[in-house]
């Protein structure tokens, strides 16, 4: 048993407390947004904030994460209006096929809140995520938009 | 690639189409009173391709997989454009390959590879769209007793031009539905195209950007257990036992099942109950006889394949034993390629849920009718007992088309808790070790010069897998695989770009026991090294710079030089570059379309590549929306150079060594060179977008590091030369 707060709600989940946050938020607390692409926190798809900071999920035990602050990509947007990495996206087309774009935004939205303006060294820095389709060139320009918006 | 789902006579199609999709089959035979296909909303269909709400929402089908490539909007683009309805207004569904079945096919072709999904779609989809605009007219028209000449359709609104009067589609649709479809069509001349062409925003990005799209992984359904599975790491090999009870009390877990005669499966809960008593599991493999086999006795199979005298050939002008044998100058090397998988971020995956006379799978593919006949064979079940619903792609690249072997097990899993859903996820190590790779080949060039430098002679000798032999045995010709010969072929949607006086590519057939696949790109990849890096030498054993080397052997081939001119020129070939930075070329036709890369790279350390730049050119004959073709283009340089620089799957003891993105590396945005994507569509054909560009990545880079460092790389991938990408 552990209690987490996931975007604003707190919640009792019915797990080890070995079992990775990944886990909990999909299986538990049924948000799917957040995704698994390897499990060994190579590739950020399933990155997170916790208290703010971008973590990737898939190796975090629920244990370590209890009574901290977490949200998903599915709690990023204020209501209706969307975050502005999300619109910045929008405009910038990024996503191909998208699985790995929940992880992308979380990653660069924890940056954007500690570097509001970041340099193209510090998005090669911070930016680890895989993505497969290859969406970079536009990860890039998006970042850079949604730093002037 | 290209998938398994044999070709339709499109010709048949069309007229098949028209009567069978538009719902009047029957209003043919009737003609008052005729019934209507409706969609599950009521909403009738006007074709098969377009569903048309009362509120003028059109609903375009897409039987294509989009899988992050663009064709869901680019296809809906092409139906929208002879349908003249409201851009704004329009949605799409995928039809289900059993509803395809008891339609006779009414959607075509479902497979989604080989760059096909519009180059191979875009007449009978223009018609669908043609044709439900001529009846909606139709329908306008009779209803107001005029005729329909004099009357016109644009943005869902028809126009009575003598009196002024309109309405919209919604309006009609319901009589458009009961009318006879017109038995032709006539389609716009392409000049007149207001929609294709233009960079439409694509359809299916929202939710991508809420977490709300649900993948094939995310899927939910009442009481749905989840499934963790292992098959025997060797390929070939098989399970010998497992111990069940060690872990049947472990939490969530429901069951451990024997799949087929390889795998094991531990149903639980939650997938990561599975997982966790999957992992505690005792399971004792029969690895059978492929368990000695390795990367070096391959190796060695193929390197005795570059010499022999049996080999298929595939193009052959001239005699280039005899030109070999007179050369002024011999040029010679050996090139060579390894397994790669394909890693798309969503690991395999699928859900299924049998019962004695229903067998329902949903699964993220590529070939929603191909997946149809896996359920069909695993369940046992006819096709009217059977469905397939297609699921958003986290991605595919070759890997969710012709092969549904996670379907399979699926499948085989679900009969065994029949009536509860049971959802399949493999790990990422699941996905590494039981992968259909990119087939290994090796390949040996000799170039033959006379006393003026000229080149008179070439050959190409390819030695290793066969897809087909593996994947469609009774696609091979007299044994000779022809997609081995990808972008070298005398001509069609693969030829070569070169005349050489005397030329022979002949291919030594050498494959293994680990499963090959169809790949993003697949042969065209390998050979486009293989042809561009030689390419690249022989200019410089002749003393030539390598663009003019080319040119003077392109001049029977317009298409393929126009690309290779236009990234020459954008890129300043033959002016200074920046300090430090060298340029590469490489040219290529690839799945109907001419494509062409320049890279810039620097070398630091002797080790560390730069990539700072990439023009790429790309004639698709014509280009539906220009910016999605471009990030096709810049995306085809993240997937061919983590290829030629991370990737390869190395075999030992019968098995795949490589487990997760740790030992199989991929592009990282620091490493992202800027592309710089020419889309120079020339008209009068339809190529491919999705995989072509791919195949000049890697030559054009090879090139530009033998231009700053004066050394040749030819074997994949470089990290086993030392060399990083930065």
């Amino acid at each position: 048993m552990a209690r987490l707060t996931i975007n604003g709600r707190s919640l009792e989940v019915n797990v080890n407390p070995n079992t990775p946050l990944l886990w909990a938020i999909r299986e538990q607390v049924g948000l799917t947004g957040t995704k698994y692409g390897c499990g060994v926190a190579q590739c950020g798809a399933c990155t997170v904030h916790v208290d703010g900071v971008a973590v990737r999920s898939c190796v975090m035990p629920v244990a370590a994460v209890a009574g901290k602050k977490i949200t998903t990509i599915e709690g990023l947007a204020t209501g209706s209006v969307l975050h502005k990495v999300q619109k910045a996206w929008l405009d910038h087309e990024v996503p191909q096929c998208g699985y790995c774009q929940a992880g992308m935004i979380m990653a660069v939205a924890a940056l954007l809140k500690d570097k509001p303006k970041p340099t193209d060294a510090d998005i090669d820095a911070r930016i680890t995520n895989i993505c497969r389709c290859g969406t970079f060139q536009q990860v890039r320009e998006a970042i850079h938009a949604a730093a002037r918006a | 690639m290209i998938l398994k789902t044999p070709k339709i006579n499109r010709r048949s199609f069309v007229v098949g189409s028209a009567a069978v999709g538009a719902g009047l089959a029957l209003g043919l035979k009737i003609p008052f009173g005729a019934s209507v296909v409706r969609a599950q909303d009521g909403s009738p269909e006007i074709t098969a391709w377009v569903v048309i709400r009362p509120d003028d929402t059109v609903v375009i089908r897409i039987a294509r997989s989009e899988m992050g490539q663009g064709t869901l909007t680019g296809l809906a683009q092409m139906v929208a454009e002879e349908l003249e309805c409201d851009w704004s207004k329009v949605k799409t569904e995928y039809p289900t390959p059993g509803q395809s079945v008891k339609r006779k096919r009414a959607w075509g072709d479902f497979s989604t590879g080989g760059s096909r999904g519009i180059r191979d779609s875009h007449q009978y989809v223009r018609e669908g769209g043609a044709t439900a605009r001529t009846m909606l007219v139709q329908a306008a028209a009779d209803a107001w007793k005029v005729s329909a000449s004099e009357c016109s359709a644009a943005n869902s609104v028809i126009t009575h031009s003598p009196s002024g009067r309109t309405t919209t589609y919604g309006k009609v649709a319901e009589a458009a539905a009961k009318l006879t479809p017109p038995a032709k069509v006539a389609l716009k001349d392409p000049k007149d195209w207001k929609l294709i062409g233009k960079s439409v925003k694509r359809l299916d990005t929202m939710d991508k950007l809420t977490g709300a799209q649900v993948y094939g992984f995310d899927l939910k359904l009442p009481g749905m257990l989840n499934a963790a599975i292992k098959d025997c790491p060797v390929f070939g090999g098989k399970v010998k036992s497992f111990e069940a009870a060690k872990v049947k009390g472990m939490p969530g877990v429901r069951q451990v099942l024997p799949v087929g005669d390889s795998a094991v499966a531990v149903v639980a809960d939650t997938w990561w109950e599975a997982k966790t008593a999957l992992d505690a599991l005792p399971i004792v493999w029969d690895e059978g006889p492929n368990a000695k086999v390795s990367s070096a006795t391959i190796a060695e199979m193929l390197k005795a394949g570059l010499d022999v005298d049996q080999a298929f050939v595939a193009n052959q002008n001239g005699d280039v034993k005899a030109a070999i044998a007179g050369a002024a100058k011999k040029v010679e090397a050996v090139y060579a390629y390894p397994f790669q998988n394909h890693a798309p971020m969503e690991p395999m995956n699928a859900t299924a849920r049998y019962t004695a006379d229903r067998c329902e799978v949903w699964v993220p593919t590529q070939n929603g009718e191909a997946a149809f006949a896996a359920t069909l064979a695993a369940s046992g079940l006819p096709a009217d007992k059977c469905e397939v619903y297609k699921i958003n792609l986290g991605g595919g690249f070759g890997r969710r088309g012709a092969f549904h072997d996670y379907v399979t097990q699926a499948v085989l899993i679900a009969k065994q808790v029949p009536g509860t859903p049971v959802k399949l996820l493999w790990t990422r190590e699941e996905d590494m070790g039981h992968g259909r790779y990119h087939p290994v080949m090796q390949c040996k060039l000799v170039g033959a010069f006379d006393a003026g430098n000229n080149l008179t002679g070439l050959h190409m000798r390819l030695s290793g897998q066969s897809i087909l032999s593996d994947v469609r045995p009774e696609a091979l010709q007299a044994g000779k695989d022809p997609l081995v010969f990808q972008g070298l072929n005398p001509g069609g949607d693969f030829g070569i770009g070169y005349s050489v006086p005397s030329l022979l590519i002949d291919h030594a057939m050498r494959n293994t026991h680990v499963p090959p696949g169809f790949w993003r790109g697949v042969n065209i990849n390998q050979n486009a090294i293989f042809l561009e890096c030689f390419m690249d030498e022989l200019a410089h054993a002749a003393g030539q710079d390598p663009l003019e080397f080319r040119r003077k052997l392109m001049s029977k081939h317009p298409k393929h030089l126009a690309v290779l001119n236009a990234v020459a020129d954008r890129a300043g070939w033959g002016k200074p570059a920046p300090q430090g930075v060298h340029r590469g070329l490489a040219q290529m036709m690839s799945f109907g379309s001419y494509v062409a890369a320049c890279a810039e790279v620097s070398v630091s350390g002797g080790n560390k590549v730069k990539v700072h730049r990439i023009v790429a050119a790309t004639d698709c004959g014509y280009a539906v929306n220009p910016a999605q073709i471009e990030r096709q283009i810049a995306g085809s340089f993240v997937y061919g150079l983590s290829g030629l620089f991370m990737q390869e799957c190395t075999v030992k003891d019968g098995h795949i060594e490589q487990t997760n993105f740790h030992d199989y590396d991929s592009m990282r945005i620091a490493q992202m060179p800027k592309v710089e994507a020419i889309v120079m569509p020339s008209g009068g054909f339809w190529g491919g977008v999705g995989e072509p560009t791919i195949c000049v990545a890697a030559p054009a880079v090879l090139n530009a590091f033998f231009a700053a460092t004066g050394k040749r790389l030819r074997t994949v991938p470089l990290k086993h030369h030392g060399i990083q990408l930065v």
